[in-house]
């Protein structure tokens, strides 16, 4: 559960402190618990970095979709067997 | 932006809805059960449950923290709340809760007690450091997303050597209540779930591995998924082939966030500064052994319940509300009689009603809340 | 004869507030000269206004915002816009005003001054007088800041009918311009959430809008300006008080993308966030092109758009679809928006 948000980090300080921007809306942040710099993208949950964003990953998920889509539009296009 | 949009998309949204469709036997039902209460909040906020197959029906599950707080400890924190000298510091969420009688902490807040909203428990630390002859208490509560931010902040409290700084502790752990939900399956009134969503951010601190339990004890699928619409659909798809394969596998799908192993600095973190509690009280549950954490002896200084005089006074729910048979998944909302009419958001008789993450609260906010 | 206030270094004290020379001098010295109009300037116990033909129209409003200076605002350039915005809602035009402060003992003149500043400005900027004000002091703790109450009179033509029971099955529903942008920047300010953003109130008067869609010739049905409980509530009041159902558009609201970030943060919806310089408008379907683009060639409705429409399905007011087909029910909000943690 649990509201957290992914945000990029545009500036890290001492303390192990942030800065997050969504939108150009910024808040500052905790970064102890992630290892995270400027540019990354980390989840934000009650002013607390629970964790980095992994791109990889997340383009991976993504083109599982398109390839789902590709393979609806074939079954679609071949029509009743 | 970005990480949120792309899993806002229509097109993989109705490619999704479709494959379900295609995928779902019929004759076969599937019910699924969203263990936390962020997933039930976004299951309702995009309208999901009515485009899902009929023979789709996700049961809501208990991982709402504020709705499975028991209301001696509601009462418990009212009366921390209204003591002299106290500032009292809680998330937004626990402002309405209602305790006995309905005192919750807002109605404390309008009797003079000064309770502050906060967003975060390091915002409550800068205000014990800025009050230094008050007594600041943070209320807090969540599962193993939200602990680490109270460690955090615990820790910084203990750094800085600040005297005027207590934690009223109600961290509760999900693995137990999840057991709890599939060993009450066992029982007579089984809720009988084929499959589980797990938590999307409680996993990206405990693991995978946590649920390992559901699969090799209870031959049960749990699929990790995050909060977005293409997320919870995908999950639900996973399931319903896991399910249709016989399968009972733990799959993450939440892998842009959510590591295997979970957060190991959470985890070392939360292992310092906390200790197991040896039962906790759970509404709709009962007395859950290992469920719950506390400040572990080494910060006992900080400890609200040790530091001031706090007493637990056995308390029942209102007579009417069935929050508890709602947190066991075994009724849905609609079902329970005084919904929407004696209980709605602006009168809640339980927590389910009033906390944005109850399955009571999105239900009547989102759809089906009409009587 | 007493010595004129220390703008610079003074504050406000009991005295002020006793109604004899020292309040006269409040009024007199900061408020008056920025309110300044031949009624005003007359400085009777009440304002003798020569009625102009047609229905009188009155609204009244509270307000206790607080920060009292915001990004795009203040609480006294809110309760110009907030009141006059009321009285355009029925489609009259605003004409005088009357405000009336509560004063908390130990704020500083010059705290004063730039709202009665900022007041004047507002005040000129939407066309109407302020005709009468009063100040009272209250002791510290009795009041945070200021409160003001304001009262804006106007005059509606006699074949303008406005309601809002107006709306029918069928009919079109238009915003103005981007929704949640003063509720936004207000709790983007507040301290204990310690965000920071460029985000502004949207705060101004509309009734030179209003004024220019009276113009078009289209029969308006309803129109509310979405202040507390932001759109989510103002549309819910209008299906309920002309017994329809109220279906909008998710993909057509127009939301600053600063706005859903703050939104997204805090896990609320702008739908309920206050707007303080829009309006929202309800009309036949064969009329909604012809407002849309009088709406949008106007500055304040540039970035107007229609965002849904009235169903006859009186059982829920308002109702939400989203681009995939998905939709729920968007109830009239419920006390004070939390940030949710959870």
């Amino acid at each position: 559960m649990c509201l957290a948000i992914p945000a990029r980090i545009t500036a890290v300080h001492d303390n192990h402190m942030a800065t997050i921007d969504l939108a150009g809306v910024e808040r500052e942040v905790s970064i102890e618990l992630v290892d995270a710099g400027v540019g990354d993208y980390v989840i934000v949950h009650v002013g607390i970095a629970i964790a980095t964003l992994d791109e990889e990953e997340a383009k991976k998920t993504l083109a599982m979709f398109d390839e789902l889509a590709e393979l609806q539009s074939e079954n679609q296009s071949e029509g009743p067997a | 932006m970005k990480f949120i949009d792309e899993y806002r998309d229509s097109a993989t949204i109705r490619s999704l809805l479709a494959q379900i469709g295609s995928e779902a036997e019929s004759g076969r039902t599937y019910r699924l059960m969203e263990f936390c209460g962020g997933h039930t909040h976004a299951f309702y906020r995009y309208g999901l449950l009515p485009l899902l197959p009929l023979n789709v029906e996700m049961v809501h599950g208990p991982g709402c923290p504020v709705c499975v707080l028991p209301i001696s400890r509601i009462d418990a924190a009212v009366a921390l709340a209204a003591k002299e000298g106290v500032i009292f510091c809680s998330y937004g969420d626990m402002l309405r809760v209602p305790g006995s009688d309905g005192k919750s902490l807002l109605k404390a807040k309008a009797e003079g007690a000064d309770v502050r909203m906060i967003y975060s428990p390091l915002d409550a630390v800068r205000l014990a450091v800025e009050n230094p002859e008050a007594e600041v208490i943070f209320f807090a509560v969540g599962f193993e997303t939200t602990a680490p931010a109270t460690a955090l902040a615990l820790k910084q409290a203990a750094a800085q050597q600040i005297k005027n700084f207590f934690i009223f502790c109600n961290h509760v752990l999900t693995p137990p209540a999840m057991r709890a939900i599939l060993d009450y399956e066992d029982g007579e009134q089984a809720c009988s779930i084929d499959g589980i969503i797990g938590p999307g951010h409680v996993s990206a601190i405990i693991g995978s591995s946590a649920y390992r339990f559901v699969a090799d004890e209870h031959h049960i699928p749990l699929v990790i998924s995050g909060f977005e619409p293409v997320d919870l659909l995908t999950a639900v798809l996973m399931l319903v082939r896991q399910i249709n394969a016989g399968q009972a596998v733990i799959e993450n799908r939440y892998r842009r966030a959510v590591k295997d192993e979970g957060s190991p600095q959470a985890i070392r973190l939360m292992d310092e500064l906390f200790e197991l509690r040896g039962s906790f009280e759970w509404r709709g549950f009962g007395m859950l052994a290992d469920s719950a954490q506390k400040l572990s002896a080494g910060y006992a200084a900080f400890d609200a319940e040790l530091k001031f005089d706090v007493s637990y006074e056995d308390a029942v729910d209102h007579k009417a509300c069935r929050c508890a048979e709602v947190l066991r998944g075994q009724i849905q909302p609609e079902a329970c009689s005084v919904f929407a009419k004696l209980c709605t958001p602006e009168n809640p008789l339980g927590a389910c009603m009033v906390s944005s993450e109850g399955a009571c609260a999105a239900a009547y906010s989102y759809g089906g809340g009409r009587s | 004869m007493r010595r004129k206030l220390d703008m610079e270094h003074g504050f406000v004290d009991l005295s002020f507030g006793a109604g004899g020379v020292a309040s006269a001098q409040l009024t007199r010295e900061i408020f008056a000269p920025e309110f300044s109009n031949p009624i005003l300037d007359r400085m009777e116990d009440g304002a003798v206004i020569d009625m102009p033909a047609g229905r009188l129209v009155v609204s009244t409003d509270s307000h206790v915002i607080s920060p009292i200076f915001f990004p795009g605002g203040d609480i006294g350039s809110l309760a110009i816009h907030g009141s006059v915005n009321d009285v355009s809602m029925m489609g009259a035009e605003p004409m005088h005003m009357s405000v009336g402060f509560i004063i908390e003992e130990g704020v500083p003149f010059s705290t004063l001054k730039r709202i009665a500043v900022s007041m004047g400005r507002a005040a000129r900027e939407a066309g109407v007088s302020i005709v009468a004000a009063d100040t009272k002091v209250v002791k510290k703790g009795e009041a945070d800041q200021v409160y003001i109450t304001s009262t804006c009179f106007g005059v509606v033509a006699d074949d303008v009918a406005i309601g809002a029971d107006r709306a029918r099955q069928g009919d079109r529903v238009l915003i103005s311009g981007q929704v949640g942008d003063h509720g936004a920047a207000v709790l983007a300010c507040r301290e204990e959430l310690s965000m920071k953003s460029d985000l502004q109130s949207d705060s101004q008067s509309v009734s030179d809008l209003v004024a220019a869609m009276l113009a078009s010739g289209v029969d308006i049905h309803c129109m509310r300006d979405p202040t507390r409980g932001g759109v989510a509530t103002s549309l819910n009041e209008l299906a309920t008080t002309s017994a329809v159902g109220i279906e909008i558009n998710e993909a057509a609201i127009p939301v600053n993308e600063g706005v859903r970030a703050v939104s997204e943060l805090l896990g609320l919806d702008p739908l309920y966030f206050a707007c303080e310089g829009r309006l929202i408008a309800i009309c036949a379907a064969e009329d909604a092109d012809t407002l849309l683009a009088c709406m949008q060639h106007h500055p304040k409705g540039e970035a107007a758009a229609i965002i849904g429409e009235v169903t006859g399905n009186g059982d829920i007011p308002l109702i939400l679809r989203s681009a995939f087909g998905g939709s729920r029910v968007v109830s009239v909000l419920t006390g004070d928006q939390m940030p949710r943690i959870c």
